[in-house]
């Protein structure tokens, strides 16, 4: 699988980027409007998230509770009234058969989508910095032992074998949990490979060896040395999974494997859907609407943050090429 | 060269031999009783205690691994009580729910799904390389900040969100489309087209997103390099230098991304074919899983896991043709 | 200026001035009203320091600015064509036949994916239009044989990554000559080469310019590549002119101070060091390597970097080790410090083998010796502030207290030439000197026996250059340190160094005294990179 390990072979040593004091860091994130619009409306989404039961009950409304009088039973259950049964007490609706409030399931469903993702998210954060690590710092066969491991696990169908391993899992099993793991185990191979990429560039500096002659042991060099340089770049690529697992999230509960009822999701909701959007193409829109709003925000912070972390190394990051850019003029320097 | 494509090879077997490993491991040993999961939850202990033994449950792990590799490189006979069921191979076993082999479950699934990945691939391909240099060649125009909403947009998008909105529009409102449902291509080529128009167009504009901004950034990186400027400043057109040059620098990461992404298309093959209720390999996956038909599952993941191995080898080797300063080693 | 009476001047520059804008409204004035002819057939060096513009200029001629957002004023006119004003399709015409460019990376300069000839090939065709792709080929080998290419019908076919350093560079003034422009405009066209290599290209420039009589426009930091070549010279300093003359005059009667402190600050190959500078190796050896190697990469393509080696070094005394690329002198200076377990061989300090130590084993010599490095970037954390990272060594020996830790690094600091107050800044907030000055305090902090100074001035310009080699031996002399010197630089290793060692793809070629080594050279290897150093001098720059 070394399509990608083309991507690092750390030939030239590239020097670290400018220092990325957070004070800089937030000057350049500053000056991209997208990204603040981005920031604010999920800031405003994880407020909703976290408030929604006091909005529920503010909305007067259950997740839970069944309205069978408010679904045309005589039109297989849709929701009674335009838009899909919007009302003072509904404010977004019901849902197409069950007659449950809208609002009301879209905000816990938006609960269980950022958790879920948040969870994977630090678990592929922590697995793959320390295999990175690992394998970075690590002697030969344990770098190649690891990165193999990690090439295996980029290319594998990530969302094929999850599916897989909720199917052995009991049902009795908290699903949210098991999302988490189930995400976070099987997709940290990017972030290994990143950060093993960058140790391999960080240790070849000069001020790392600086520090082993002034006799700083393996460890101290690990966490003064090279931790802090590895921030930028790992929580540029974590506000890349971040999204990615939403979506992975709710493709699985889309596909019935993913979160259960009566737990609300929106890929769940979105299932439910397909049978609905010709009756009800609000119960479509939606979710759809959030989703794509969530992954569209998280996709330009990422993307915000990645150029205001590291201008030069914005465009490698997304698969690339090292190496060629960051050649080092053997003497002198050009006017 | 030919000792490459060796070596690489025994590592495809090496890695799918890890995998075999992994997935019989964690589906048959952890952490429930197959058993009782293939009975399904109304099951007495008698009758989990009968499928115990029909599925020889009872053996030792390994003993059990060693009978699923058997099968897998020689075939294996089942008895059904009356008989004996002979399994060629590669032989995964048997469905749970309706003792049909697996191999044949999946080899009738497998062009459905071949049908969707590769005609979607070939749109997303020209889509993605096609926006990506234009917007790469159009920089700081209008049609450069179009093209990057759009594929932001389409980066953010879920498959089955894409897909489920040109469902709406197209066959719901406009009807111009009628619901895809799958016709083989060697029974009526244009039905086959026809049909699989809307979930080729869903799977395409994702993919096509990613490699839109690859192409865009690999082209960009590319014009700024060096050697770039020596043509311009022998006079060299502009066109001659990105068709000669710049293309050729540039292609080669996409052609990476290819082999590195198609995990990932599987993922969204599987939700394509859900949403468009196309008979492939993700419906029976989906299927199996709900009904904790184990070997079927199993199957499935090692044939795609299989699948996403040799692509890989084809890709490197591809790459290794495009970026010549790549040796095979 | 020089007053021509040519009618028509090769070059003709009128008050140029480029700007550069870097975001946020901001903006750089690269170059800044220059003017200067030159005429048919001419040679003209510009040399400057980094940052002077003199590589503006060059793309300037070329029209190489346009599309870039740099704004340009003033007046270009190349062979009486007008750069500026231009039109694209004119401008095409003028880049190759009128005036063709040289760049410093050869290795970058060429396209990694093509063949040498066809990219040569095409150049050509596409300024003679009538010419078939047979003779385009035909004109490729012919180039590149009168380049020195041996064998150019085959290696014509060659991809860049096959060829050497020095061969690519000569590709590349095959791709110029193809075009046979009135005017070369070479940028640092030597900068990436070693010594030896230099010495053919710049002779092959010279060759062509005789037998072409096109005119030179050469770019350069190195007043002795530029010293042999050109008839004029013009100095630059932040983007203006500083002195404009006869090479000659120039070189010999500088008119202004900073030309002066210019030449004043290129170390002289040919000048021996002053008596009292020079210390006597005496006592015991601190250091002993013997027959010391080291290997890179396993079984067939494994490299040896450096090959049964033997040096001692004694306390006090400062070692030059002198060679061209790949000739392992920074992978001996790495196993001396133990950054390298050394494949094979011995290494004592003071009498103790520590070649085979591990790392946990090497602590008590961890601090004896220390290093400096080459790259002002990367060999200091800059996520840390410059007093933390020359603390480093003191806090993990752990003897000292924090307070007793800030005052001995503010007086090295001050030692050094920097402000004790800097201990809180940043390293982006020091220039390149400085930083090195800031590595110098850094190696200094644990109080060693020896340090490694690898290539330590070779990413400096030739005054910061001057300025650090002097930090480096008045801290020697007071300390009495050890120092093992290396670089590729002749002239600076002969400043600084008591003894020298000249080393050849992994080996000791020679070794003596220094002004033995540099007076009367025994070994011919010695005596070719002694011929080749560039010179002030007129007659040597002539050979």
């Amino acid at each position: 699988m070394s399509a990608g390990t083309l991507e690092e072979r750390p030939a030239a040593v590239a020097p670290p980027a400018a220092p990325s004091g957070a004070r800089q860091v937030w000057r350049r994130l500053r000056a991209r409007k997208s990204a603040l619009i981005a920031a604010a409306v999920l800031a405003l989404l994880v407020v909703l998230a976290l408030a929604a039961p006091l909005l529920g009950a503010l909305e007067g409304q259950d997740v839970g509770a069944y309205h069978d009088g408010l679904v045309d039973s005589a039109r297989g259950g849709v929701p009674i009234g335009s838009y899909g049964g919007v009302s003072g007490d509904h404010w977004l609706g019901v849902e197409p058969g069950t007659g449950r409030d809208l609002f009301v399931r879209l905000l816990y469903g938006a609960r269980v989508s950022l958790a879920v993702a948040a969870g994977a998210t630090l678990v592929q954060v922590f697995i793959g910095v320390a295999v990175g690590l690992a394998a970075g710092l690590g002697n030969r066969l344990v770098d190649s032992a690891l990165s193999h491991l990690s090439d295996v696990m980029v290319a594998l169908p990530m969302l094929v074998f999850a599916i897989g391993v909720t199917a052995v899992v009991p049902s009795s099993f908290p699903r949210p949990v098991l999302l988490v793991f189930v995400i976070g185990l099987l997709a940290w191979g990017g972030t290994a490979r990143i950060v093993r990429a960058q140790t391999l560039t960080l240790k070849r500096l000069d001020y790392v060896a600086a520090a082993r002659l002034g006799g700083a042991s393996r460890l101290r060099i690990a966490r003064r040395e090279l931790l802090p340089a590895l921030a930028a770049p790992v929580i540029t690529y974590a506000a890349i999974l971040l999204p990615t697992n939403i979506v992975t999230e709710a493709g699985m509960s889309f596909l019935g494997v993913g979160v259960t009822p009566p737990t609300p999701s929106w890929g769940q909701m979105l299932s439910t859907a397909t049978t609905w959007f010709r009756a009800d193409p609000m119960y479509v829109l939606l979710p759809a609407l959030l989703l794509f709003t969530t992954v569209l925000a998280f996709t330009v912070l990422g993307d915000g943050l990645r150029t205001a972390l590291d201008p030069r190394a914005a465009s490698r990051l997304r698969v690339g090429r090292t190496g060629r850019a960051a050649r080092r003029r053997k003497r002198g320097t050009p006017a | 060269m030919r000792g490459y494509l060796l070596r690489r090879a025994i590592g495809a077997v090496i890695v799918l031999f890890a995998l075999s490993l992994v997935i019989y491991a964690l589906f048959y040993v952890a952490p429930g009783d197959p058993a009782r999961l293939a009975c399904g939850p109304r099951c007495n202990p008698e009758q989990i205690r009968q499928v115990r033994e029909q599925l020889s449950l009872g053996d030792p792990v390994y003993v059990q691994y060693w009978h699923f590799l058997q099968g897998l490189a020689a075939g294996h006979d089942y008895s059904t009580g009356t008989g004996v069921l002979h399994c060629d191979a590669p032989c995964f076993g048997l469905s749970y729910q309706n003792d049909q082999q697996v191999t044949d479950l999946i080899t009738q699934r497998l062009p459905v799904t071949a049908s969707l990945a590769l005609g979607a691939m070939v749109l997303w391909l020209l889509l993605g390389v096609g926006s990506g240099l234009l917007s790469a060649l159009r920089r700081g125009g209008t049609t450069e900040r179009v093209l990057t909403w759009l594929t932001l947009a389409g980066t953010a998008t879920p498959v089955f969100i894409i897909g489920l909105l040109l469902l709406m529009l197209f066959c719901a409102y406009l009807g111009w489309l009628p619901f895809p449902s799958y016709v083989a291509l060697t029974e009526d080529p244009e039905q086959w087209a026809w049909n699989l128009l809307l979930p080729w167009t869903a799977l395409a504009l994702i993919e096509s997103a990613k490699y839109a901004r690859l192409t865009r950034s690999s082209m960009l990186e590319t014009l700024a390099e060096d050697h770039i400027r020596t043509f311009r400043a022998y006079g060299v057109a502009e066109r001659s230098i990105v068709g000669r040059h710049a293309l050729r620098g540039a292609l080669p990461p996409v052609i990476a991304l290819t082999a590195l992404d198609l995990g990932s298309m599987f993922g969204n093959a599987v939700l394509t074919e859900t949403l468009f209720g196309l008979p492939g390999l993700g419906q029976l996956l989906v299927h199996a899983t709900r009904t904790v038909d184990l070997p079927v599952v199993v199957g499935v993941v090692l044939v795609t896991g299989a699948a996403v191995v040799i692509a890989n080898i084809v890709a490197d080797l591809l790459y290794a043709v495009a970026d010549r300063r790549v040796a095979l080693a | 200026m020089s007053p021509l009476d040519t009618p028509e001047p090769l070059v003709q520059v009128a008050d140029l001035s480029v700007t550069f804008p870097v975001g946020q409204g901001a903006a750089v004035r690269a170059v800044d009203g220059l003017s200067f002819t030159m005429p048919p057939g001419g040679a003209l060096g510009i040399v400057g320091e980094s940052g002077s513009g003199k590589s503006t200029v060059a793309y300037g001629l070329l029209g190489l600015h346009r599309g870039t957002g740099a704004e340009v004023t003033g007046a270009v006119r190349v062979a009486g064509r007008d750069v500026l004003a231009a039109g694209d399709a004119e401008l095409r015409a003028l880049r190759g036949p009128v005036a063709a460019m040289v760049f410093q990376d050869p290795l970058s300069s060429l396209d990694p994916y093509a063949a040498i000839g066809d990219q040569i090939a095409e150049v050509y065709r596409v300024h003679r239009r009538d010419a078939s792709r047979r003779a385009a080929r035909a004109r490729a080998v012919e180039v590149l044989d009168r380049v020195g290419i041996p064998d150019a019908a085959r290696r014509a076919r060659a991809r860049p990554h096959e060829f050497s350093g020095g061969m690519r560079q000569r590709a590349l003034i095959a791709m110029a000559l193809a075009c046979e422009p009135r005017l070369l405009v070479a940028d640092e066209p030597t900068t990436a080469l070693d010594v030896t290599v230099q010495a053919q290209i710049l002779g092959l420039l010279r060759e062509l310019r005789a037998e072409t009589g096109m005119g030179l426009l050469l770019v350069t930091h190195d007043l002795g590549v530029a010293a042999g070549n050109v008839d004029e010279l013009l100095v630059m300093k932040e983007g203006r002119e500083v002195e404009h003359g006869p090479a000659r005059e120039v070189l010999d009667a500088p008119r202004e101070d900073y030309t002066r402190a210019l030449l004043a600050a290129v170390p002289r190959i040919d000048v021996r060091r002053a008596a009292g500078d020079t210390a006597t190796a005496a006592g015991e050896p601190l250091l002993e390597a013997t027959g010391l190697r080291r290997e890179f990469g396993r079984g067939k393509r494994a490299v040896t970097a450096v090959d049964e080696v033997s040096l001692t070094i004694r306390p006090g005394e400062t070692v030059g080790v002198v060679g061209e690329s790949g000739s392992g002198k920074t992978t001996l200076g790495r196993m001396l410090v133990r950054l390298l377990e050394p494949s094979g061989g011995v290494l004592r300090y003071r009498g103790r083998d520590i070649g085979g130590l591990r790392e946990r084993e090497l602590r008590g010599f961890r601090g004896e010796a220390q290093m400096v490095f080459q790259d002002p970037v990367s060999s200091l954390n800059p996520r840390r502030s410059i007093g933390e990272s020359i603390a480093d060594p003191l806090r993990t020996a752990g003897e000292l207290t924090g307070s007793e830790i800030e005052e001995r690094v503010r007086r090295l600091l001050h030692r050094v030439g920097l402000d004790p107050d800097a201990y809180h800044r940043y390293p982006h907030e020091f220039s390149g000197g400085q930083r090195q000055r800031v590595g110098i305090a850094r190696a200094l902090a644990p109080e060693p026996k020896l340090i490694v100074c690898d290539e330590p001035v070779s990413a400096l310009d030739v005054t910061t250059q001057a300025q650090v080699v002097e930090l480096l031996g008045d801290v020697q002399r007071e300390s009495g340190i050890a120092l093992v010197f290396i670089a590729h630089d002749l002239a600076v290793v002969r400043q600084v160094s008591d003894r020298v060692v000249v080393m050849r793809d992994g080996r000791i070629v020679e070794e003596g005294p220094a002004d033995a080594v540099y007076d009367a050279p025994r070994h011919p290897y010695t005596r070719g990179l002694l011929a080749a150093a560039p010179s002030l001098a007129p007659a040597e720059a002539a050979a």
